[in-house]
């Protein structure tokens, strides 16, 4: 029998999956339109998406109330669309953690689709073939190395997602309470023990997720450096 | 007939290019950065011309204040340096790639025959040579029936008795297809022995060549 309540642990993988997942559809969309298209303002919007990297968590929390708050213009919208809250609920931790994982995400697919040669892709275009079918079955194939690499690095990211979740989604166990917030507050009340099960449980997934992206890279660059 | 009448800006010099391609091999010589591989690239349309004209067969892939047509659009086959295969298809989903399904293939049946690489279509390109590569890549480059085929140095990797082979192979292929061929060699034997006609282009500028 388990000594703890996991459920912190369900519910910050089900916030990482969730982010992940739109993570992987906007970072896919961003790059291919950053790598491919010229337009005003391009080097701000790039700016904005890795501005998280160099920001203080807090400091995008702060944003993220701003917005999302009750007051906020998202906030707002959100109520009276889809009558939802995003403060104090376990999405604002998805949004907090899908906010922190895109400009890591971002950068590994517009690498990964820097190594994919153009030539590929100009010598299907010459055979007749769409865009999208290009895409599809050339571009992301071959990048899907460097796309994975970054899932797994955007998915460790956001279950480890702290400081904007604390301040977005807050601390109520059972609602909103995460595996770093469960660490966060069981050391606060002196509770060592319960902090040290779930450092050892958020560490191996760690360890497991960076050994298995060193090992996939390493298997990959053999494949693709025959051609 | 192909018609070309174009300038482009390259970075050191103005690209001019001026010809007229019958049914013919026409063979493009000249140092490495002269402008050869622009040439075809503005023919694929892969770049475009800063103006002017190109025309195949009546249908205009670049001109004077129109859209250039789309590089799906040309019917173009274009045989890159290298090879270009797609690496995580076998030879037969290279070849394969661009037919839509269930078209008929008895003419990529027939080429592979005639280019002896039946036995290889199940393989990988980093499974197989040099020279076979660059045998599946003229059968993909043939496979959706061009009206005009552009090669890229296509037999700078391949050893004596290969280049000889894939030459033999690709005068039997004009013979049969009848369609304009543009390679780009360095080699003046490899253009003499299969050329129609040279041209030979330095720093952008094109002179024709008389061919022996």
């Amino acid at each position: 029998m388990m000594p703890y309540d996991l459920s912190p642990l369900w519910l910050s993988l089900r916030v990482a999956v969730i982010s992940t997942l739109f993570v992987f559809l906007a970072s896919l969309a961003l790059a291919r339109l950053m790598s491919r298209r010229e337009f005003f303002g391009k080097s701000l919007v790039e700016a904005l998406i890795l501005l998280p990297l160099v920001l203080p968590p807090t400091v995008i929390g702060f944003g993220l109330i701003v917005l999302f708050g009750a007051n906020g213009p998202l906030g707002i919208l959100l109520e009276q669309w889809f009558g939802f809250r995003v403060v104090f609920t376990w999405i604002g931790a998805a949004i907090a953690s899908f906010v922190v994982s895109l400009p890591l995400m971002y950068q590994s697919v517009m690498a990964a689709f820097d190594k994919v040669d153009p030539r590929w892709e100009n010598v299907a275009r010459t055979m007749g073939v769409s865009e999208w079918r290009i895409f599809r079955t050339i571009t992301f194939p071959l990048a899907w190395s460097g796309i994975l690499a970054g899932l797994i690095l955007a998915f460790a990211r956001g279950i480890g997602e702290f400081g904007a979740t604390l301040m977005i989604a807050g601390y109520i166990p059972g609602v909103t309470e995460t595996v770093p917030l469960a660490i966060y507050f069981a050391y606060e009340a002196g509770d060592m023990e319960k902090a040290l099960f779930w450092v050892l449980i958020i560490s191996s997934l760690g360890v497991a997720a960076i050994t298995w992206v060193n090992y996939w890279r390493k298997k990959n660059a053999v494949r693709i450096g025959r051609e | 007939m192909l018609k070309v009448n174009f300038q482009k800006q390259l970075d050191h010099f103005n690209l001019e290019m001026q010809f007229e391609l019958n049914k013919e091999i026409l063979a493009l010589v000249g140092s490495s950065g002269s402008g050869k591989t622009t040439l075809l690239n503005c023919l694929a349309g892969i770049v475009h011309p800063d103006n002017g004209t190109i025309l195949l067969n009546g249908r205009h892939f670049y001109k004077d204040g129109q859209k250039p047509l789309k590089i799906q659009k040309r019917k173009v086959g274009y045989l890159f340096q290298d090879y270009a295969l797609f690496p995580h298809l076998t030879a037969e989903q290279n070849i394969l790639y661009g037919q839509p399904r269930g078209t008929d293939v008895s003419h990529i049946t027939e080429l592979t025959k005639i280019l002896g690489i039946t036995g290889l279509l199940g393989k990988y390109p980093h499974q197989i040579s040099g020279g076979e590569k660059q045998r599946v890549a003229l059968t993909r480059a043939l496979a959706a029936q061009p009206g005009i085929l552009l090669l890229d140095e296509p037999f700078s990797a391949l050893d004596d008795a290969n280049r000889d082979r894939c030459q033999e192979e690709l005068l039997r292929i004009h013979e049969q297809w009848q369609i304009p061929i543009i390679f780009v060699t360095h080699r003046i034997a490899d253009a003499e022995k299969l050329a129609d006609r040279i041209i030979r282009v330095e720093k952008g500028l094109m002179a024709e060549e008389t061919v022996v």
